[in-house]
Formats: structure tokens, sequence, C-alpha cells
């Protein structure tokens, strides 16, 4: 990004006319060059969110322009009101988690010998190659009931069975268990990049001032990894926060449709059930949060590449 | 990685000290603990998969002993998977639409990262920003838009569809990531090509693309796996088990109604799972290196 304006400075022996002449054909590549990008992003997601916000004030049969009518709806039924509590216990939650198990375990692999990491690495890593649907796949049958595997290990250490998917709080609690096992490892890797990138000097330093282990942490690692910290943990909350595959694959939303989110929620409403418009409304009470998490992550983004230049 | 590791493993400077080895020893002690913990619960559910899908219906159904280990290892169910015509079907539309989606991903971004990375224009800083603002907008987002556009279209129930609309989950990303690679090629190389009169078009193929390989290689990664793995829209967008991929086609096709064939089911989840964890397998670093760069690069 921050290479964009480079000048060419071949161009500039060349005289004024020809230096014209060969900016204007430049930028007219450059265009030309862009245009298959910006026929994506105008034509799949500027157009698309324009026009959700256009069916999200349409009534039902998509016939009559009703305004903010479909958004009053949503706002009366308690079952959207669950939604949205679901959605931020889900996020919020699940972030956390993977959060801190990421950070423990990018310790952890910073602190063995380097020669072993990149074997861990590759094997802590799965959860996140193995695309969601199909591994949450996997993870409802070891909540199955009957079958259940995880509770055949409980069982062995005399804990009671679980209902994993049954019970409207342990399938809330089972829903968030895949997500932080899906996304840890995620945490894990971006955790590890930013502590290789911490300088080693700064460590040395400590230990010559006798720091302890905690203080270490608190004074030189935190600090250096502030910047990676936020931008993941933002960008996981958007991408959690609008998560739709380990619910769908799950619960698909009950029971009794308690671990629905937004994602899961606009999709029974609106392709399922065939209300479109109220279906782009459910999706588009997202945008908000959303926008919100996108502007610090721009920020932090931004503000990093500014530190490294 | 070599320069940590060496710099940490210092001990013999600190030997004196012996509290700082035992510090040090305690540290390995902990760190082999929980991740030998955290490889045990990472790897379980694929583990099971694995396991079940080597035992017989009548094993699935028998509640007796241990779940975890197979007593009759047999292959029927993958053999059985594999001569099931939808499965291969849905074999064949992934991998039609993950090709596709690649290459058209692949173009879209190479050339706009080039123009964003070295060719300043009217409104090129503001773009490659709305890139990464895009690559932050879930795909949860816009599907029912995007469902009526595609419908509108006549492009619903079609892999074509999917091609169509994939490009909106890789597109942002690739193109953000290459802008971050091509932007870290020493602009003493364009001036050289330049002063030898190549065109910009020579520029890119000989110079930039052979440079930022590895770049291009974690982006294509990167759009693999996620149009292998895309989820929603093939949900919202495809019905008709003909033209579904993979991902929905195992969990809405072979997950029927009551009757569960787990083994089965299982097998064909790892068979769909297989080929993102084999370029993963293969390409681990420059996956990692398309993951991390993200929020590292750019």
């Amino acid at each position: 990004m921050s290479a964009s304006g480079a000048t060419m400075t071949a161009g500039r022996t060349e005289g004024v006319t020809s230096l014209q002449r060969f900016t204007r054909r430049r930028s007219t590549i450059a265009f030309l060059m862009t245009l298959p990008l910006i026929a994506v992003i105008g034509g799949l997601v500027v157009y698309p969110a324009g026009y959700a916000m256009y069916l999200s004030t349409l009534n039902r049969r998509m016939t009559e322009f009703i305004g903010l009518e479909q958004f009053a709806i949503l706002l009366d039924t308690d079952t959207f009101w669950m939604v949205i509590a679901q959605s931020c216990i889900f996020a919020v939650s699940a972030v956390l988690l993977k959060a801190l198990i990421g950070f423990w375990l990018a310790h952890m692999l910073h602190d063995i010998p380097a020669k072993g990491q990149r074997k861990w690495r590759g094997m802590l890593l799965v959860p996140w190659v193995i695309p969601p649907a199909l591994s949450t796949l996997g993870w409802w049958w070891m909540f199955d009931p009957s079958y259940s595997s995880i509770n055949y290990l409980l069982n062995v250490f005399a804990v009671p069975s679980v209902p994993w998917l049954g019970e409207p709080w342990w399938a809330r609690t089972s829903v968030i268990i895949v997500n932080v096992w899906y996304g840890a490892p995620f945490f894990m890797i971006m955790y590890l990049a930013a502590l290789k990138s911490v300088p080693e000097q700064l460590y040395e330093a400590a230990a010559i001032d006798g720091a302890t282990g905690f203080q270490r942490l608190r004074y030189v690692t935190l600090p250096m990894m502030r910047n990676i910290i936020s931008i993941t943990v933002l960008f996981s909350l958007i991408v959690t926060f609008a998560n739709y595959d380990i619910v769908r694959v799950l619960t698909n939303g009950g029971p009794r449709d308690l671990t629905h989110v937004f994602a899961t929620y606009a999709f029974q409403v609106g392709i399922l059930s065939g209300n479109v418009p109220r279906g782009a409304a459910v999706s588009l009470f997202m945008f908000p949060l959303l926008a919100i998490f996108a502007f610090f992550v721009l920020r932090g983004v931004t503000r990093r590449n500014k530190e490294e230049s | 990685m070599s320069t940590t590791g060496a710099t940490r493993d210092l001990p013999d400077i600190y030997h004196k000290a012996g509290s700082l080895s035992s510090e040090r020893r305690w540290a390995l002690w902990t760190a082999y603990i929980s991740l030998i913990f955290a490889a045990i619960i990472f790897l379980a559910p694929p583990v099971y998969m694995f396991v079940t899908s080597l035992k017989t219906s009548a094993e699935v159904a028998n509640l007796q002993g241990n779940p975890w280990l197979v007593r009759n290892p047999t292959l029927e169910n993958y053999t059985a998977i594999l001569s099931n015509p939808t499965f291969l079907v849905f074999f064949w539309n992934s991998a039609k639409i993950t090709v596709m989606v690649v290459l058209i991903t692949m173009v879209i971004s190479t050339l706009a990262a080039f123009a964003l990375a070295r060719m300043r224009f009217w409104g090129s800083q503001a773009l490659a920003t709305g890139v990464f603002l895009t690559y932050l907008i879930p795909e949860t987002l816009l599907f029912i838009p995007l469902y009526q556009i595609v419908g509108g279209l006549g492009l619903l129930n079609s892999s074509w569809g999917l091609v169509v609309v994939y490009p909106t989950l890789t597109v942002p990303f690739c193109t953000w990531i290459m802008i971050g690679y091509f932007a870290s090629i020493p602009k003493e190389l364009d001036e050289a090509a330049l002063i030898d009169g190549a065109s910009w078009s020579q520029m890119l193929l000989k110079i930039f693309i052979p440079v930022a390989m590895p770049g291009i290689i974690a982006a294509t990664i990167f759009a693999f796996t996620v149009s292998w793995a895309a989820f929603v829209y093939p949900t919202a967008f495809v019905t008709t088990p003909d033209e579904m991929p993979l991902t929905i086609g195992v969990v809405s096709q072979l997950v029927r109604a009551d009757t569960f064939a787990w083994g089965q089911i299982m097998a064909g989840a790892l068979l769909a799972a297989l080929p993102p964890v084999i370029v993963y397998a293969f390409l681990m670093d420059y996956y990692i290196a398309g993951l991390t760069a993200g929020a590292t690069k750019g």
C-alpha cells in the first residue's frame, strides 16, 4: 500500500512531455488492470449491500415499500432478542477463549527448542485446515446422545453423561467448544508470528535488569504484541459473530431456536421460510457492530504499517 | 526461527546462576505438557472420524465397549462412498468450481495488486483500503441479496452461480496480500527494467510474478482452501444434489433423516477434507505465510 506512490525516476529523465504522456498512459493501464477488481467489489459487494437495504424495506411478497417495518417486527419478537443475545454470548466467549488458548499455546511453542516447533505447529494447526462444515460433522457424531464418545470418556472418569445438544445451555456450550477448537490454532499461529518478531535483545535487557517471567510478559511481550493481538481479536470477532457453518451443522438453531445466531436465523427466515426482506433485515442487524470492529481493525493495520515503514 | 532458538538456548551464559536453568527446565516441562494436551484435544475429532470410518454399521451401533477403538477394521465404507455416483458428482463439482475460482481470483488479484502497488492513479489509495474492508465483510452479511441477484441471473441451482459469487470470498484477501508482496519488491528492479525498455506487461510477467512467487503461492492456497470449504453460498444457492459441491453435499445428502450410516458419513467427510489437508501438508510454510500475511503485510 505504501508503495503505491512510487514515482518512476526513469520517466523523469525523458523530459516533461514524454513524462506526461507516460503518466497518462500509466494511469490508464492501471485503471484497466484494476477494472476486474472494481467489477467484483462493485457488483458483488457494494451493489448487494445497497440491494440488501432496499430489500429490507419491502413487505414479504416484495411488492410494497413498508419502510422500517421489518426491523420493527423483528425487534418485537422474543426469538430475535434471543438471537441477539446468543450471538453476543457466542462471539464474545468463543473469541475470549480462542485468544487465551492461542496465546498460551503460542508461548509454549515459542518455549521449546526451535527444531521441534515446526512439527508441533503443523499438528496443532490441523483443526483450522479441515473445512469447518466437515469437522463439525465429526463433532456432531461425538456429541450424539446415544453414542457420544465424549460421554464415554467422561464416564470412564466417573463424570455423569452430558446432554450435549439436547439441553439449551449445553447446546450453547457445545457450539462454543467447536468454534474454539476450530479457531484457537489461528490465534496460536498469529501470536507465534508476533512473538518471533519481538527482538531478543529486549528479553536479554529485561533478564539483566532482573525481571521475573511475569514482568517480562507484562512489560516486554504484551506491549510488543499489542497491535497484533487487537487486530486478531477484532478480526475473529467479526468472523465468529457472523459464523454460520458450525451452528448450522451442529444444532441447526435448536433446541427451541436457542442456539440461532444472526447468520443461521437470517438463513432460516430469508431462505427456508422464503421471507427474503426479513432475512435481509436480520443480516443487516449485524452491520453496525461489524462496521465498528472493522474500523478498529483497519486502524490497527494502518498503524502497524506506519510502524514498520 | 533459528536465531530465536539459538539465543534462547544459551544456558551456558547463565549456567552459574542455577535458578535460571531450573526455571528453564520447568518452562520446558510445562511447554511439552501443554502441547501434548492441546494436540490430543485438537486431533481427537479427526482421529475419531477416522476410527468411525473404519467401523461397520453393526459395530457403530454397538454400545458395548470403547467407541474410540475399532475391533474389525474394514474399508467397506470407503469403497461404498467411492462407488456412490452422487459423491463423485460432488467431488467433481467441487474440483470444477475450485479450479475456476482459483484461476479467476489469481488473474484479477495479481493484475489489481500490481497496479495498486506500483502505479499511483486517482483513487488508488481508497481502492486499496476498500479491498481490505471488503475482506472484512463476512459472507453471511450479503448472502440474501446475492441469492436474489443470482436468482435474477437464472443461476440458482447451478455450480456456475457459485463460480460467479465465490470471488467475493477470495479476491479481496488475495489482492491485499499480493499488494503487500509486490510492495516489498525493491523499486530498483522496476527502474532497471524500465531503463531497459520493458513494457508494463513484461515487468509484471518477468519480474513481479517470479520475484513474488511465494506470495502468489500463498494467495493461491488461500483461494483454494476458501473455495473448497465454502459453505454458506452453496447451502443457500444450490438445492439439487447434481450441482452441489462437497461440503454441502456431504452435510445434506449423506446425512439422511433417521438411518445414519455414520461410518460412511465420516468416510465421506474425511475424503472431502483431504485436498486442503494434503495441500497444507506439502505447502505448510506458504500456507502459514498466507495466514499471517493479512495482518502483518500490506
